[in-house]
């Protein structure tokens, strides 16, 4: 495949990232505030558009791929889309497509006005790199895209209005960096055992040098290094205080998008590259993959019920939530692993509309102290009735998205006898119920008082978006045939390997 | 009776590079888990990401190797690419650390101190 004679619909792949960085660019260079966000969202948009025309080609005609450049693979940087990372693609733009026309209202409010330009373009930049780490076929490729993703995230953190997010997005610097340099040092070692970068290429090449110690060296920087980035307990420190002090919008977009991708990037080497025979039956992945997975289920959800801050307590049952998903991988079977898949898109949902909930408090009161939201259901009924559904999910009623994922994680935990997971999944919704139990009571059951008495619902712009992810949560519950269909077809992609 | 000797030798002359590389590692490593002046974890971190810049290049460079150029009567090249990577990774370093320092500016000024436990100390009044 040469640079010429590609129509548009096989420049898809470039276009997830070129458009991004474009309107990065031209945020950057225009810095009005309202142009900066019209870029935005046109982008935002359109990223979905393309995002879902890539999922449909690749669920019809089978992986995509792309020679950036026209370097024909495995010599150029490959662009390769199967269903799992097309699952992601679609999960990663739909996120942003929807927190923009939330952001105008939110940003105007928590942003200085000389700074929100700047917020809009490096939201597009951390876009990008999100997406492109999510469809890179090459592993440097993949490191680069990381610290693009990592640094704009650093920055949106460090845009709060509190002190504290200063702290915050330094800390998450430090650990950040820490992790996509364990994984840089990973990717090293594989390069010079298989003298190859790319995916597909070094999936062939490893089974010759698997059982060497520089090849299991680099499994074990790569494992560490994106459970630092992906928040597993107890490598999660990061976490709680960047969600707190991030601005509404920026949490909302980073808690549903970046943990995902960094869980993605882990599969991928699991499964795709190194092989899951490898990974788990020779090696012991899995003992301790299941026990930090509990250890952060029950430890973080514990956590939460003591937080003040429900911006804090959310993102504890974030680090929670991954418990989940890595509890999928750890089962290592399809079911297990569609499991997790699936969570990884429910969880987006349902946390999307919690920190949305949040960032609707928060523009209306200035804050998301529990104290403060004494009776706010009473009056703003329409918004905390989003968090009781979005709540409701996260505890895996029936019916919401929740249920699905945990079912499936328990079907896998019986299939391999494992009777006792299934009790400890339980056990573990029940932390989430009364930590969401907690602000429920707060919100409905008291008279309004203090700040929240004066509170009105937050503007549509900002209402819409909560209520459709919130929306997504039911919608995706009743019907999963889409969601877990997709899930299931990208576990068997991975079990098949690239091979 | 020399041998072993020699084989210690060997292992350390041998691979002298991946020594030097593992020692920047851990110290750098440790600098950052050891300081709490946010300048000097800073100063840890560039330390612990130059070390995996020499562990790229080592096993680059082939002895006797010459760049790699096609001309006559040259059978042996280095192998360029992680040269290319790694100037990749030192432009997300330097990234990386302007990024940090200022960060450490911005703390400075809304804490007046660059300290950690004495951030934390004003920070815990929530």
């Amino acid at each position: 495949m040469t640079g010429e004679g590609l129509t548009l619909a096989q420049q898809l792949p470039a276009l997830q990232i070129v458009l991004p960085l474009t309107g990065a660019a031209l945020c950057a260079l225009i810095d009005r505030r309202n142009v900066g966000w019209a870029i935005a969202t046109l982008v935002s948009f359109a990223m979905p558009v393309i995002s879902v025309m890539l999922l449909i080609q690749v669920l019809t005609t089978g992986p995509v791929s792309y020679a950036f450049g026209g370097w024909e693979p495995p010599y150029g940087i490959e662009y390769r889309v199967d269903v799992i990372n097309g699952f992601l693609l679609v999960l990663i733009s739909l996120m942003g497509a929807v927190v923009m026309p939330y952001a105008r209202r939110s940003v105007a409010s928590e942003i200085a006005e000389n700074k929100q330009a700047w917020f809009y373009c490096v939201y597009l930049l951390c876009l990008a790199g999100l997406l492109g780490m999510a469809i890179t076929g090459d592993a440097f490729n993949a490191f680069v895209f990381m610290e693009v993703s990592s640094l704009s995230m650093y920055v949106l953190i460090a845009l709060g209005n509190d002190r504290r997010a200063l702290v915050a997005a330094y800390q998450y610097l430090i650990l950040g960096t820490i992790g996509a340099t364990f994984y840089v040092i990973g990717v090293g070692l594989l390069f010079a055992m298989t003298g190859t970068l790319n995916f597909v290429d070094m999936a062939e090449r490893i089974v010759a040098v698997e059982q060497t110690r520089p090849v299991l060296a680099a499994l074990a920087f790569i494992t560490v290094g994106m459970c630092l980035k992906l928040a597993l307990f107890p490598l999660h420190v990061w976490l709680p205080n960047a969600y707190t002090g991030a601005p509404s919008v920026a949490t909302v977009f980073i808690a549903s998008t970046a943990t995902k991708v960094a869980v993605y990037l882990l599969l991928r080497y699991y499964y795709s590259i190194f092989g899951a025979a490898f990974v788990f039956d020779d090696l012991p992945v899995t003992p301790i993959l299941l026990i930090l997975s509990l250890a952060g289920m029950f430890v973080a959800s514990a956590v939460a019920i003591f937080q003040s801050n429900i911006k804090r307590m959310l993102a504890y049952s974030s680090v929670a939530q991954i418990g989940y998903i890595t509890l999928g991988m750890a089962e290592a079977t399809r079911l297990g692993l569609t499991g997790s898949i699936v969570h990884l898109f429910n969880h987006a949902m349902m946390k999307g509309a919690l920190f949305m909930v949040m960032g609707c408090i928060a523009y209306r009161i200035g804050n998301c102290r529990l104290n403060n939201m004494a009776g706010i259901g009473r009056r703003m009924p329409v918004t905390m009735a989003a968090f009781v559904i979005a709540g409701l999910s996260l505890i895996g009623v029936p019916g919401t998205v929740g249920f699905i994922s945990k079912w499936y994680l328990a079907l896998a935990a019986f299939e391999n006898g494992w009777w006792w997971l299934a009790f400890l999944i339980m056990g573990s919704s029940f932390l989430a119920v009364i930590y969401i139990g907690r602000v429920i009571e707060m919100a409905w059951f008291r008279e309004p008082t203090g700040p929240a008495a004066e509170a009105t619902e937050p503007p549509l712009s900002m209402l819409i978006p909560t209520w459709i992810l919130a929306g997504a949560c039911i919608v995706f519950g009743l019907d999963a045939e889409m969601t877990a269909g997709v899930a299931a077809q990208a576990a068997d992609a991975l079990f098949a390997g690239l091979r | 009776m020399s041998e072993p000797l020699d084989e210690i030798l060997n292992v350390v002359v041998g691979n002298f590079n991946q020594w030097i590389t593992i020692f920047l590692m851990v110290a750098g490593l440790y600098v950052v888990v050891a300081r709490g002046n946010m300048v000097k974890k800073l100063v840890g971190l560039s330390i612990f990401q130059t070390s995996v810049y020499l562990l790229y290049i080592s096993p680059g460079k082939i002895l006797g190797g010459t760049p790699p150029i096609i001309t006559d009567g040259v059978e042996v090249y280095s192998n360029p690419l992680p040269h290319v990577l790694i100037l990749t990774a030192i432009v997300v370093g330097v990234a990386t650390l302007a990024l940090g320092l200022g960060l450490v500016v911005r703390i400075n000024e809304a804490y007046g101190t660059i300290e950690e436990e004495e951030i934390f100390d004003q920070g815990s009044d929530e």
